[in-house]
C-alpha cells in the first residue's frame, strides 16, 4: 500500500470495490450536529458540524449589521470563508490561506449565488441604510478528502439553524433597535447539495473520495444540485477528460444523493426543534 | 483575490491534464496571463491563450484544448461566446474546456443554475464550436510559421 499505492488501488477497483469496503458509488457515513446544544459554537448565530467518514467540517454563521452597497441598496451580504488550518492535515501549513482554501471559498460563494439559497434582498432591513451581513466561517477540523461536499452540507445545516433578531429603525433618532427576544429563522429558498467524484485512469468514477484516493486520482468532478433537480454548479477543475455521457452518470448519482442528504437534514432539524 | 486563485486552479489543472510533464523532470513551467481587456467570455479566452502559448513554446502536449463559453438566455436560447452585456442578462453561463483528440470535456464551470437537459445541449453546442476554434489554431500556427 505504501510502495505501490496505485497498483494496490487498481486491484480493488478491478473488483468494483474500494479498500475501505465501499462500493464505487457508496458514500461514507454522514453525521450532522446542528445547533447550540449539540454543536460547540455557542457564540455563533447558527452552527453545524458535519462528519463525512473522517472528514470533519464545522460551520459557524455570525450575523452583523452594515450599510448596503451604493449600487445595490436593497441587498445584504453573505461572506463565506473556508479555512484549512494546519491541524486538519499535514500538507497545510499555517499562514495566509493556500490556493485550495481560496478556491474552496470561491466555490462556496458561487454555490450560494447560483442556487439562490439565500436571496440577498431578504437580508435587507432598510433600503440603503441597514442590511444584514452573514459571515459564514467554514473550518475543516480533519481532512480526509471530499472537502467541498462536507462544506456545502455544513453551510446548509448552519444556515437552517440561524435565528436573526428583529431589527427596527427608530424613525425619530434614525438609530437601529435590535430586539433580541424576537427571533426569526432565515428564509432558505433552495437546498443545494454537492456530490464529488474522483476520476481514476481516465475511465473509472468513484464517489466521495478519501484523501488517499484524491491523491491518486487523475481528476475530480463536483456536481451541486438543488431539490428541483436543477444544476447549481458543475465544477470540474481540469483533470482527465470526460465524455458527456459520463458527466450525465455523475449528475444522476448527484440527484439521488441529494434526496438522501435532504432526508437527513430534515430528520436532524425536526429532532432539535422545540415542541 | 479568491476569484483569481480559483481561476488559476482551473487553468493549472486543465494544462496539467494535457501537458506531458514526464518529459520535463525537475522543471517548472510558469504560465502568466495578463488581462488586457474584459469584454465577456474571459475564462475561455484565457484557456485559448494558454493553449496557444503552450503550442508556441513547443511543449509536448497530449492534446490541444479550447475554451467555449455558453450563455443560457432567459427565454432558453443558447448563445455561444457572449459579450459582457449578454453575460449579465443570461440566467446561466457555462464554460467548458474541450480537448481536441476526442472532444471530451477537460474542464467545466457553471455560473447560475440550469436544468440537466440545458447543460447537455450547451455541452453539445460547445463541442461543435470547438472545431471552429481548433481550425483557428491551425490557421494561426500556419501563418506564424509561413512568415519565418
Amino acid at each position: 500500500r505504501t510502495v505501490e499505492p496505485l497498483e494496490y488501488y487498481r486491484r480493488f477497483l478491478k473488483e468494483n470495490c474500494r479498500p475501505d469496503g465501499r462500493e464505487l458509488g457508496e458514500f461514507r457515513t454522514t453525521t450532522v450536529n446542528i445547533g447550540k446544544c449539540l454543536c460547540s459554537i455557542t457564540t455563533a448565530d447558527g452552527s453545524a458540524l458535519v462528519k463525512l467518514g473522517n472528514t470533519t467540517v464545522i460551520c459557524g454563521v455570525k450575523a452583523e449589521l452594515a450599510a448596503p452597497a451604493v449600487d445595490s441598496a436593497n441587498k445584504g451580504y453573505i461572506v463565506p470563508n473556508v479555512e484549512l488550518p494546519s491541524l486538519c492535515a499535514e500538507r497545510f501549513r499555517s499562514g495566509p490561506p493556500g490556493e485550495e482554501a481560496q478556491a474552496a471559498s470561491q466555490f462556496i460563494a458561487d454555490v450560494i449565488e447560483n442556487s439562490q439559497m439565500i436571496v440577498k434582498e431578504d437580508l435587507c432591513i432598510a433600503n440603503g441604510k441597514l442590511a444584514w451581513v452573514l459571515y459564514c466561517d467554514i473550518i475543516c477540523l480533519d481532512y480526509d478528502g471530499n472537502l467541498l461536499d462536507a462544506s456545502v452540507f455544513a453551510l446548509l445545516a448552519a444556515l437552517k439553524n440561524v435565528q436573526l433578531p428583529l431589527v427596527t429603525i427608530n424613525e425619530e433618532s434614525g438609530l437601529s433597535e435590535v430586539n433580541l427576544k424576537q427571533k426569526n429563522p432565515l428564509i432558505i429558498r433552495k437546498h443545494p447539495v454537492a456530490t464529488s467524484f474522483a476520476i481514476f485512469d481516465d475511465t473509472l468514477l468513484i464517489v466521495d473520495p478519501t484523501a488517499e484516493e484524491e491523491d491518486l486520482a487523475t481528476g475530480t468532478v463536483t456536481i451541486v444540485t438543488d431539490e428541483e433537480g436543477r444544476l447549481c454548479s458543475v465544477h470540474k477543475p481540469g483533470g482527465s477528460p470526460l465524455t458527456g455521457a459520463k458527466l450525465q452518470d455523475c449528475i444522476t448519482r448527484a440527484i439521488t444523493r441529494h434526496k438522501e442528504v435532504k432526508k437527513l437534514i430534515d430528520k436532524v432539524i425536526k429532532s432539535i426543534t422545540p415542541k | 483575490g479568491v476569484l483569481e486563485r480559483s481561476r488559476e486552479q482551473l487553468l493549472r489543472q486543465t494544462c496539467e491534464a494535457v501537458l506531458l510533464g514526464v518529459l520535463h523532470p525537475r522543471t517548472a513551467i510558469s504560465l502568466v496571463l495578463q488581462v488586457l481587456s474584459d469584454a465577456g467570455s474571459l475564462l475561455s479566452c484565457c484557456l485559448n491563450a494558454a493553449c496557444m502559448a503552450l503550442l508556441d513554446a513547443g511543449l509536448p502536449l497530449a492534446a490541444l484544448f479550447c475554451g467555449v463559453t455558453c450563455a443560457l438566455q432567459p427565454d432558453g436560447t443558447i448563445l455561444l461566446d457572449p459579450t459582457a452585456r449578454q453575460e449579465q442578462e443570461a440566467r446561466a453561463i457555462l464554460t467548458f474546456a474541450i480537448a481536441s483528440s476526442n472532444r471530451k470535456v477537460l474542464m467545466a464551470t457553471t455560473k447560475g443554475s440550469c436544468s440537466v437537459e440545458e447543460m447537455q445541449q450547451c455541452l453539445a453546442a460547445a463541442q461543435r464550436a470547438a472545431s471552429t476554434i481548433f481550425q483557428f489554431y491551425r490557421d494561426s500556427v500556419r501563418r506564424r510559421y509561413s512568415k519565418c
